[in-house]
């Protein structure tokens, strides 16, 4: 018979084989549908456009220069793709804008569901939850209705007489900020709130006791405690809202393309597959970044914590 | 003052919160009274009617897409419910042990790349595999779902998991139970909101799904939401309103469902 | 031998030997068990005690087989148990938290145990309602077990573990979670149960009183080590070292020297002078400086400077009910308690800076090994 410590290293073994073979379907469904795809993309990005779609397997870093370089039809030359960089540029703009605003109004919500009685506050959270599970698609045509010419908005103002004649708002950077504010709002108030509901009050109590003021308590207590919160639902917005695709196409109506808009079209009618693999790879780099400031924050404002 | 001190109370902050609310129903509020309408029209007010949702019941594209986008979602939710089941009890409740962090990485991976680029690269992989297969049916678009579904159905189970007192399987084994037993009679039950909790969210996520799908779906495999999204690029009826009231019908449904679970303490 | 109670050392239940239990590896290596050997009899209630972090529930968990011990061997009536997984060995568990399945009522609850060994049905329903009975729980045998109180649950986790019959049940700080009215209950029910029904019992407490008040024999743990096993009139009385003797109760520890020892008795020469008998460690023949150990309520004080094993000045008086506590500075300035109790028209209490003098009785001194 085996000792008992050979009994507890072969378990031990054991358990871990067990472990993998466990994970094991998910790990694959997850390769095969999901990571391992990326790879070639990557594949892809260093290819030839095939003139029907897809590709042609030569060798080319013409998709790579093509992202912010541009090639003159007749000299050759190169020169910055100011198409590009317009809608780099717009991406990241709206994105952050959209990352300040849900901040701005989610913050106080956090605080105010987190303030409530135990009782009410998981029917405050439940009123946030419902449009966080609804169907993005929906929610942007909602707002679509609301924002256009004839819709709510502008019909109101005209009948009580501020404006004589609609505001454009739909189909311009605006809507698709407006459009992308309102759908990612309970992705900023949930971790806010997550954090916000562990603060202790008594702190709050304390710096009264000491003196501060409202405005100080809220900057030197309240943020300091719920910042972890605020960085997790700053990149739970910013992340989606960099490769957004509905709120766009819906409200963006085709003529303010961002990032995602730009890779489709390589895909449809533009025909240039490599370009939207590499187009793709480079929306991933930016997204990678803002998860690695992630990481960076929260790991250091744990050690800081002990 | 007689109110006394609020040490809980910071100026503006209800009346901001008081206006998220607001402004969070009111686009839906206004989406679904149009569902409503008598008139054709998405602006004017033409008093109350079913006729909307006669229409869309009558459409056999909305029916079919509707019915695909079932199929996909249960399909896809069951088998991504079942792998993150296997997959949480692999990665919790132990002591760090190596390859532990990859996996923890893996299942998330989907969670981290903007969905248009897992669409693009989907549509790349498969398009391939489509030459070389010759199959091109509903296969493509259940494996993706399943693959983004896993980390949100893994997500409710690990956290059931992780809360689970560790002693009440070891009281399991004290009493003759053999691990196989002991995972039937304890741990399953145990888990069962976990599980059920996370195969909602799956499903939901599912049918939400409107970037990988509209990639991945070959010609006639229209969900409800690419469907709903190419009829709002065309132009809009209260037809759309009428289906899309339906829809969050069955999410306000699938959401209680989900809030009563995951609150409801063993 | 003549006596009037037969000497029946009964059959070991359980035989640790040499067992250790290392956690971690190479320079983070440590050892929760350090070569521990120890007899548990049959049908005996046995304690480990000691101070968390001492050993004392890594020991218990590796006689339930929850853990395997990195050496030694862990013998059940002769038969080496150490390896075995936990469903393959006849002891079982009253856990600290009790760990009643909460999806489960009262009655299954108790029934598991007998259901997964595959006994008939109608065998584990009588035998289910048998322990209700024992316990006394048989009104809520269809109760959730979130519905019942905590020493209702403390009732079942026992009738849960006692159902199958195991050969030891093992204990692991069941009433840590009582109130003190509640655990003062358990305890007697403890005895009761262990009485009726024959059990070897393996307690595991850090409470000092529950080991004292419950146990046939106890074992004092401390830093992964068995330093003493004793009847707990042994332990109280007969510390063989100043851990022991420290854990368990109040202690005047005085400086001494051994002037001449014999047969386990050894005469000691105090600070003052005074030369008093004292009883040795079993196996220790100690010479020159030691340590005793003199129990507060082993000593008592006179007035003034009557003839005393020792004397000092009271320094404090702290009254507690049932008896005073008298704080005194000794002449070498060392401090020392005596506990006298309180009786009605007893004698008149000393004050805050008076003299007074320590008698030691002729039983009272115990030489300690360190």
């Amino acid at each position: 018979m085996a000792s008992a410590e050979q009994v507890a290293t072969q378990a031990v073994r054991r358990d871990i084989r067990d472990r993998w073979l466990l994970s094991a379907p998910a790990l694959l469904v997850i390769f095969f549908a999901a990571s391992g795809p990326l790879l070639i993309v990557l594949v892809y990005s260093f290819l030839t456009p095939g003139p029907y779609g897809d590709v042609q397997w030569t060798f080319s870093k013409e998709a790579w220069t093509s992202v912010f370089l541009e090639r003159d039809i007749f000299d050759d030359t190169l020169s910055f793709a100011s198409a590009h960089v317009t809608i780099f540029w717009r991406s990241l703009k709206l994105a952050l804008m959209t990352t300040i605003a849900t901040l701005l109004i989610g913050f106080p919500t956090a605080y105010f569901i987190a303030t409530r009685s135990e009782k009410s506050r998981d029917l405050w959270l439940f009123l946030i939850t419902i449009p966080f599970w609804t169907n993005l698609l929906i929610r942007t045509f909602a707002v679509l209705q609301i924002i256009r010419n004839e819709g709510i908005i502008n019909t109101a103002l005209i009948k009580i007489g501020i404006i004589s004649a609609p505001i454009q708002i739909l189909y311009t950077d605006t809507a698709i900020l407006i459009g992308m504010a309102y759908v990612y709002l309970p992705l900023m108030v949930l971790p806010i709130y997550a954090s916000m509901e562990k603060l202790d009050f008594r702190l709050v109590e304390a710096g009264y006791d000491l003196y501060a003021t409202r405005w100080q308590v809220l900057r030197r207590i309240i943020f300091p405690l719920v910042k972890p919160g605020v960085i997790a639902g700053s990149i739970l917005v910013f992340i989606p809202a960099v490769g957004a695709y509905v709120t766009p196409s819906v409200l963006g109506g085709g003529k303010n393309l961002m990032l995602s808009n730009l890779i489709e079209l390589q895909f449809g009618q533009g025909r240039n597959w490599p370009l939207g693999a590499a187009l793709s790879i480079t929306v991933m780099v930016i997204v990678m970044a803002a998860l690695l400031v992630y990481v960076r924050n929260t790991g250091s404002s744990e050690t800081r914590h002990g | 003052m007689a109110r006394g001190f609020s040490i809980k109370h910071q100026p503006g902050f209800t009346a901001i919160a008081a206006t998220c609310f607001a402004v969070l129903y009111m686009p839906i509020i206004v989406l679904v009274a149009y569902a409503f309408n008598a008139s054709s029209s998405t602006s004017e007010w033409g008093g109350v009617s079913l006729k909307w949702f006669q229409s869309a019941w009558n459409n056999d594209q909305v029916v079919d897409a509707t019915l695909r986008s079932f199929q996909i979602a249960a399909t896809a939710a069951i088998l991504a419910t079942i792998v993150a089941t296997m997959a949480a009890l692999a990665t919790t409740r132990t002591a760090p042990y190596p390859g532990l962090t990859f996996k923890y990485a893996a299942i998330n991976q989907p969670l981290m790349v903007p969905e248009i680029v897992t669409g693009v690269a989907l549509l790349i992989f498969f398009s391939r595999i489509k030459i070389f297969s010759g199959y091109s049916g509903l296969g493509y678009l259940i494996a993706a779902h399943t693959a983004f579904c896993i980390p949100f159905a893994y997500l409710p189970i690990r956290a059931r998991l992780e809360n689970m007192d560790l002693t009440l399987e070891r009281a399991a084994a004290d009493l003759y139970a053999t691990p196989l037993k002991t995972f039937r009679h304890v741990t399953l039950p145990l888990l069962w909101p976990g599980i059920l909790a996370g195969l909602m969210l799956a499903f939901v996520i599912s049918l939400d799904d409107v970037v990988i799908t509209e990639f991945v779906k070959s010609g006639g495999q229209d969900t409800l939401p690419t469907y709903m999204l190419g009829q709002i690029r065309r132009g809009i009826t209260p037809e759309i309103n009428a289906i899309s009231t339906a829809f969050l019908l069955l999410s306000i449904v699938i959401v209680t469902l989900f809030f009563f679970i995951s609150r409801k303490r063993d | 031998m003549g006596c009037c109670v037969p000497e029946t050392p009964g059959r070991n239940a359980i035989e640790v030997r040499g067992v250790r239990k290392v956690f971690g590896a190479g320079e983070a290596q440590v050892a929760a068990l350090d070569t521990v050997s120890v007899s548990i009899r049959e049908n005996e209630f046995f304690t480990l005690l000691g101070p968390s972090g001492c050993g004392k529930t890594t020991l218990l968990r590796l006689i339930a087989g929850f853990d395997f011990p990195s050496a030694g061997e862990i013998m059940l009536y002769g038969e080496d148990i150490a390896p075995l997984p936990p469903f393959k060995r006849p002891v079982n568990t009253v856990f600290q938290s009790y760990a009643l399945f909460p999806h489960m009522s009262v009655a299954q609850n108790i029934g598991f145990g007998l259901e997964m060994l595959g006994k008939p049905k109608d065998q584990v329903k009588a035998r289910v309602a048998e322990m209700l009975k024992l316990v006394r729980m048989e009104a809520l045998a269809n109760r959730r077990t979130s519905q019942i109180s905590g020493g209702q649950q403390q009732r079942v986790a026992l009738a849960r573990a006692l159902a199958p019959q195991p050969k030891v049940l093992l204990l692991d700080e069941p009433l840590s979670a009582l109130d003190y009215k509640l655990r003062k209950e358990m305890q007697i029910e403890l005895k009761r149960l262990q009485s009726e029904t024959g059990i070897t019992f393996i307690f595991v407490t850090h409470d000092q009183e529950e080991a004292l008040t419950m146990s046939d024999r106890i074992a004092v743990m401390s830093s992964g080590k068995i330093l003493q096993v004793g009847t707990p009139r042994d332990i109280y009385d007969r510390p063989a070292e100043r851990f022991v003797a420290d854990f368990i109760g109040e202690t005047n520890f005085l400086k001494a020297e051994v002037t001449g020892a014999a047969n386990g008795r050894a005469t000691v020469k105090l600070s003052s002078g005074v030369e008093i008998p004292a009883s040795l460690p079993a196996g220790f023949s100690p010479s020159g400086k030691v340590t005793i150990v003199v129990r507060p309520e082993h000593a008592h004080l006179v007035a003034g400077n009557e003839k005393a094993s020792l004397s000092g000045i009271v320094e404090n008086v702290v009254y507690l009910g049932t008896d005073t506590h008298f704080h005194l500075k000794l002449d070498d300035g060392d401090a020392f308690i005596v506990r006298r109790q309180n009786a009605r028209g007893g004698p008149v209490d000393l004050a805050q800076g008076d003299r007074a003098g320590i008698i030691i009785g002729g039983d009272a001194a115990q030489v300690l090994k360190d």
